[in-house]
């Protein structure tokens, strides 16, 4: 097992823990996730957004939310493949974003290519599957926001909660076919993003792993809903978690 | 000849989309999916040498070249283009009337349907290497469609030479369709007995219709077309029936249901 490569991911991996174990980490994390909304901000403030800037900043914040609920949905996997159990604490936060980007998505839409016009705007969620879908996804994450703090998973309990937030991809599925849906003909873009998605959703199936390690959680059994997805609560036990879910030296 | 601008549309109320908004704001699939793909892609596309051959049912098929179809009668038209997923601009297209070159192919009594098709070369076009529709784009008029005064062939806009990701050397322009119908760098016109296909139809027979005039009272599945957005502009603006063409064309379609006939 001491072999200079396997030595040499394990030191590559402690770094990358170290790194995402920092006091900065969250902070940084944060602030690049704000960078594609500002940055369309300012293209749209400097006249960069082009011919259609009211549709630029929908599209902008719609494929936003849908690479940051893949990003977020992508960590657990990540964990598993390479081991950097650091990558666990970024779940919520992205998660969030996802929502967040969702919520400016559906706010452009209505405020600023729709301009308020509820009567159509209700007509198009009920006609138009495509929006009625996506209508759908955000419904989900507003859901899987709302009950997102360490609050309310004591409050719905575990095992309940971990129920309600396999729903992000229904989620995720509901984005992808907005996606899909709403583009003339079959392009290529929302494809690559369904297959990710559709891919994300197997390797909760049937994952993984590059490396070994003895880890209680590296059984079968747990393997599926392994106790990282657990949320970092306090009911979440001890801070000997290995993939750096625990609560206690976080946050 | 100097051109003569004949039907300005109001400037009051139809001011003219700036130039660079309709130079890159554009759906050509043949350079990409993306609006601003063929501003960026269309570069690869040769306008010169072209040639447009016309056939079919009629008395004096020719290939004619694009030098000699710079020749018929130019004007510049100030028309509004309404996009079906749910775009406007109001472009001074720089042309002629499609039935010029129509009565000099002389159409037997046989020819109901004029059908266009676009060049197919992937060395020139890299979005033809994807799948997003059955090429090469084709496009069809009824006859009497065609013959329309309205309905013209572009070889400019804006008082210049037709940028490539507009349809350079030479496309269809119908007012009173939705966009996709004015077919873009044309290399063949055949006239035909019957309906001919179409590429957006035969992608998704249920959203394109063959006709697919504007109509705010016929919703695409996908989106309403009560309104639309005029590129630069911040508000929608009620769709009118055939892009406000209505008095030139309604009579095209007269005792037809256009409900039917999308």
């Amino acid at each position: 097992m001491a072999t200079p490569t396997a030595t040499a991911g394990v030191d590559l991996r402690a770094g990358a823990n170290a790194a995402l174990a920092s006091r900065w980490a969250k902070p940084a994390v944060f602030t690049l996730c704000l960078v594609p909304l500002v940055w369309t901000m300012w293209l749209a403030y400097t006249g960069e957004l082009g011919a259609e800037p009211v549709l630029e900043s929908v599209k902008a914040s719609g494929l936003w939310a849908l690479r940051f609920l893949l990003i977020a949905l992508a960590l657990t996997p990540l964990r598993m493949l390479t081991g950097v159990a650091g990558l666990a604490r970024f779940r919520r936060m992205l998660g969030l974003f996802a929502f967040f980007y969702a919520a400016v998505h559906l706010s452009t839409y209505v405020g600023l290519d729709q301009f308020f016009d509820w009567p159509a705007i209700w007509k198009d969620i009920v006609k138009r599957p495509y929006i009625t879908v996506g209508m759908g996804a955000f419904l989900i994450l507003t859901a899987l926001a709302a009950t997102s703090t360490d609050g309310m998973v004591k409050r719905l309990g575990g095992k309940s909660w971990r129920a309600l937030h396999r729903c992000v991809f229904v989620a995720g599925l509901a984005g992808c076919l907005h996606f899909l849906m709403l583009v003339k003909g079959w392009q290529t873009a929302p494809l690559v993003y369904a297959l990710i998605c559709i891919g994300l959703l197997a390797f909760r199936r049937w994952p993984v792993r590059l490396w070994r390690r003895k880890d209680p959680q590296a059984g079968t059994g747990s393997v599926r809903t392994p106790r990282a997805e657990a949320p970092r609560s306090g009911e979440a036990p001890a801070p000997r978690f290995p993939d750096g879910s625990s609560p206690a030296r976080r946050s | 000849q100097a051109p003569t601008t004949i039907k300005p549309a109001d400037p009051k109320f139809d001011p003219t989309t700036p130039m660079k908004s309709a130079t890159t704001y554009n759906n050509f699939y043949e350079f990409g999916t993306g609006k601003g793909d063929p501003a960026e892609n269309a570069g690869t596309l040769k306008t010169r040498p072209w040639e447009i051959a016309v056939g079919g049912e009629v008395a004096k098929p020719m290939t004619i070249g694009i030098e000699d179809l710079l020749k018929f009668p130019i004007e510049e038209r100030i028309y509004r283009l309404r996009c079906v997923e749910g775009w406007s601009m109001v472009i001074p297209w720089v042309g002629f009337p499609l039935a010029e070159l129509l009565k000099r192919v002389e159409p037997t009594g046989n020819a109901r349907y004029v059908a266009f098709q676009t060049l197919n070369d992937p060395k020139q076009m890299p979005g033809l290497r994807s799948w997003v529709l059955d090429w090469p784009y084709t496009e069809g008029l009824r006859l009497d469609e065609a013959m329309h005064p309205l309905s013209l062939l572009a070889v400019g806009m804006y008082g210049e030479v037709l940028p490539n990701q507009n349809g350079a050397p030479i496309r269809l322009v119908v007012p009173w369709k939705y966009g996709f119908k004015s077919i873009k760098s044309i290399v063949k016109i055949t006239l035909v007995k019957d309906q001919p296909p179409t590429a957006w139809n035969k992608s998704q027979p249920r959203e394109y219709g063959f006709y697919s005039n504007v109509n705010p009272e016929v919703d695409h599945p996908r989106w309403s077309q009560a309104t639309e957005r005029r590129v630069g502009e911040f508000s929608r603006r009620k769709t009118l029936p055939f892009n406000g063409y209505a008095e030139e064309v309604a009579s095209l379609y007269a005792g037809m249901d256009l409900k039917a006939n999308y």
